[in-house]
Order: C-alpha cells, then sequence, then structure tokens
C-alpha cells in the first residue's frame, strides 16, 4: 500500500527535479541537485536498497556535489543565458512528455508476477562464503561488470587527466589550496579524518555480510582526503608519479590475475574455485579500495594544472 | 498502489522532466546536471522494478541492486570526465553557451 511518507518523498524529488531544470541561478540548481540526491537516498531506503543508498548518499549526493560546485566556480560566471526560442521549448516539452508517457504505459504493464533473479541467488549465495548479497553479485555471479567499472573509472580518470594544458604536464592537479591555520576548515581537517577512518573501514570490511562495501568505503575515504587537502594540509601527488599510477592501477590489475587464476582453478575467467572463494573475494577487495579511493578523489580536482616545480 | 509502483511512476516524471531540460537548456552545466536526473530516473526506475522482484527471503532482487551500485558508480566518472571536458572548453574558448542566435522577431 501507498505510504505517506513515498507520497511526500516524491513530491519533494520531483520539486526539487524541477528545481535543478528550471532555476536560472545555475548554483542554486547544484545546490537543489545536492539536496535531491540526499532525499533519494531515502527513497532508495523505502525501496529496500541499503547498500545502494549508501552508494548514493556517498557519490551521488556527495561526491557529485562536490564535483559539480568545483565546476561552476571555476567557470567563469557565464554571461547571462538566453531562453531558448519557442519551437526549441515546444519540442522539448513534446520529447520529455513523450518520453513519460510511454515509460508510464511500460510501467503500469509490468508482469505480475515480476520476473526476479532472488531465488538463484539464494539457492548460490553459500558457495561463495559472503553473507551480503549485493557483494555476492559484484564479486563473484557478476564479477566481470564490476572488473570492466573498475577500468571504466580509471579511463575517466586518464581522460580527465588528458585535458591539462602540455605546460602544466606532469604536474599538479587543481590550485594549490590553503585554508586560514586556525580556521574551522583546518581544524575539521584535522578532526574529522580518523573517525571518517574507521567510519569507512567498518563499512568496507562489514559489506561481506551486511550492507556496505569497497566503493561506499572508497568513496567515504576519499572524501577524508579531500577535506585534508581542500584545507591545505597535503597536496595532490603529481600526475607523473610513477608511485601514484602504480597504485591506481594496482586493484584492476589485481582484480585480473585472480580472474586469469581463475581459468585454471575454476575453468573460467573470474572463477572461483569454490574451496577458496572468499578468501579471493577479500584479496580483490582489499586490492580495489586503494586504488578506487585514490580514482574517485582525483576525479574532483581533475586535470592537472600546476607545472611540476609549482 | 504499491510504494514501488509509485516510485516508478515518479522515475518516469524524472526521466521526461531530464530529457526536457537536456534539450532545452543551453549552459552546458544545466545539461550536465539534466543527464544526471535522467540518470537518477532510470536508476530509481531499475530500483522500483528489482523492488517488485523481491523474493527467496530478499527484500528487493540482489541481481539489479548490485548492477545499480555499479551504474552509479559509472555514472559519476561520466560526469567528472564531462565537466572536466567542459573546463577545458570554458578554458580554450571563453563562452561555453551553446545558445542558439535568434532572429529577433522570434524572441519573446
Amino acid at each position: 500500500m501507498t505510504s505517506l511518507l513515498a507520497i511526500g518523498l516524491i513530491g519533494l524529488l520531483l520539486g526539487l527535479a524541477v528545481a535543478v531544470i528550471f532555476m536560472r541561478n545555475s548554483f542554486g540548481a547544484i545546490c537543489a541537485f545536492i539536496a535531491y540526491g540526499l532525499l533519494l537516498t531515502l527513497a532508495w531506503l523505502q525501496l529496500r536498497g541499503v547498500d545502494v543508498a549508501l552508494t548514493e548518499a556517498a557519490i551521488g549526493g556527495g561526491l557529485t556535489g562536490a564535483l559539480l560546485i568545483g565546476a561552476a566556480s571555476r567557470l567563469r560566471a557565464s554571461p547571462a543565458v538566453t531562453q531558448p526560442g519557442r519551437t526549441t521549448m515546444a519540442l522539448a516539452a513534446l520529447a520529455g512528455a513523450g518520453v513519460t508517457a510511454v515509460l508510464a504505459l511500460c510501467v503500469l504493464a509490468f508482469p505480475d508476477p515480476a520476473p526476479t533473479l532472488a531465488p538463484e541467488v539464494a539457492a548460490n549465495i553459500a558457495v561463495t562464503g559472503v553473507g551480503n548479497a549485493i557483494t555476492a553479485v559484484l564479486l563473484a555471479f557478476r564479477s566481470m561488470d564490476t572488473l570492466l567499472e573498475a577500468i571504466v573509472l580509471l579511463l575517466a580518470l586518464i581522460g580527465a587527466w588528458s585535458l591539462g594544458p602540455d605546460t602544466s604536464w606532469p604536474g599538479r592537479p587543481g590550485m594549490r589550496q590553503s585554508a586560514p591555520p586556525n580556521g574551522i576548515l583546518a581544524y575539521l581537517a584535522r578532526l574529522l579524518p580518523p573517525i571518517g577512518v574507521v567510519v569507512a573501514a567498518y563499512i568496507f570490511w562489514n559489506g561481506a555480510d551486511e550492507p556496505g562495501g569497497k566503493f561506499q568505503g572508497a568513496t567515504i575515504l576519499a572524501a577524508m582526503w579531500l577535506l585534508t587537502i581542500a584545507a591545505g594540509l597535503f597536496d595532490v601527488p603529481r600526475v607523473g608519479s610513477r608511485l601514484l599510477r602504480a597504485a591506481l592501477v594496482a586493484g584492476p590489475l589485481t582484480f585480473i590475475a585472480v580472474g586469469t587464476f581463475g581459468i585454471t582453478s575454476a575453468g573460467a575467467f573470474l572463477g572461483l574455485p569454490e574451496a577458496i572463494a572468499k578468501p579471493l573475494i577479500i584479496v580483490v577487495e582489499l586490492a580495489l579500495l586503494p586504488s578506487l579511493t585514490l580514482i574517485l578523489a582525483l576525479l574532483i580536482p581533475g586535470p592537472p594544472q600546476r607545472a611540476t616545480t609549482g | 498502489m504499491t510504494d514501488a509502483t509509485l516510485y516508478a511512476l515518479a522515475a518516469c516524471a524524472l526521466i521526461g522532466l531530464g530529457v526536457f531540460g537536456l534539450i532545452a537548456s543551453a549552459d552546458p552545466l544545466r545539461k550536465i546536471l539534466a543527464f544526471n536526473i535522467v540518470g537518477t530516473g532510470v536508476f530509481l526506475l531499475a530500483g522500483a522494478i528489482a523492488r517488485r522482484g523481491a523474493g527467496a527471503g530478499f527484500e528487493a532482487d540482489p541481481v539489479l541492486m548490485a548492477l545499480l551500485i555499479t551504474g552509479i558508480v559509472v555514472a559519476f566518472s561520466a560526469t567528472a570526465l564531462a565537466v572536466a571536458l567542459l573546463v577545458r572548453l570554458s578554458v580554450v574558448a571563453g563562452d561555453v553557451s551553446l545558445a542558439e542566435v535568434l532572429p529577433a522577431d522570434d524572441d519573446e
């Protein structure tokens, strides 16, 4: 049955989405988007996707918000955007309404009972040794997706880095940050990371049996690192650093190595021999955590902007 | 009507809103925002489908939910790349607006 909470949440989400699209001020639209991302977390909880809610809160609201605010501040105040012509508006409205109408018809025509893979997961989860079905899917049943996802993240970072001007290659990404040493930012950057690291480690380790895992843990670690960078306590590493590059590819390479080991031990690429499935999953997760943390954090400052001497 | 169906219908509205913004906004940053609204709408629609697939002791289809985590992370990386392209474009070209040049009489 429809709950009042769902109706209220959906009303707020739609209202915020309207604000994101129609607000004249871009910065206001970004703020609305961050609020939208955080409210979406509650919607995910209502849909019983606790792992997705954690990811949405950390990445959808948090990291994407930081990225967009950074972009808005770096883009010089663009001249007042003129409204598109009436024809464009009408066609856009028609396209939007058409897409909504077709999708809504599909939703109302959903088959009953709904198709699901839940019984298959329930029947096979014991083999993997992990208790959280989401982790089992990500690292055993559909590990190819997770491997390719790690590689997509790496490619996005390489793409972003390659947009830096030649003069600053292979320098440091973003501007050198400085904050008043006794200000609230520097204070928080000293106070929060120890707590954040413990929370991230808990969410990472607990992800085997409860909601959580490497993506959520890595995002929290990345946020803590970015906080110390924003406060000027640490600087971003040079993109030319061999150590950094090795750390970035270590996770995906370990994943590929474990996958290749699967060819001989389990008869298929990314296959896991039953006896040591859990240890192998832990090895892959442990290897992916630092690489994902670095990639997620370094996607925020973007391409190198300062020469090596800086 | 169940919560899942209601969320699915809301997701359809979000996707439509995003498609509208994607076409109608002249500012590329707003297009990126609109694209993210489309993305979250698609995720929410899939989430509602996963919720409908509850069974065998799970409150939602775990396979679909796991793929959504992958989707959110990939969407973030695509947004980051798009933002990097946009910032670079503004450095090189100055103005990044995609506003169409209109004949004077078509305005208002």
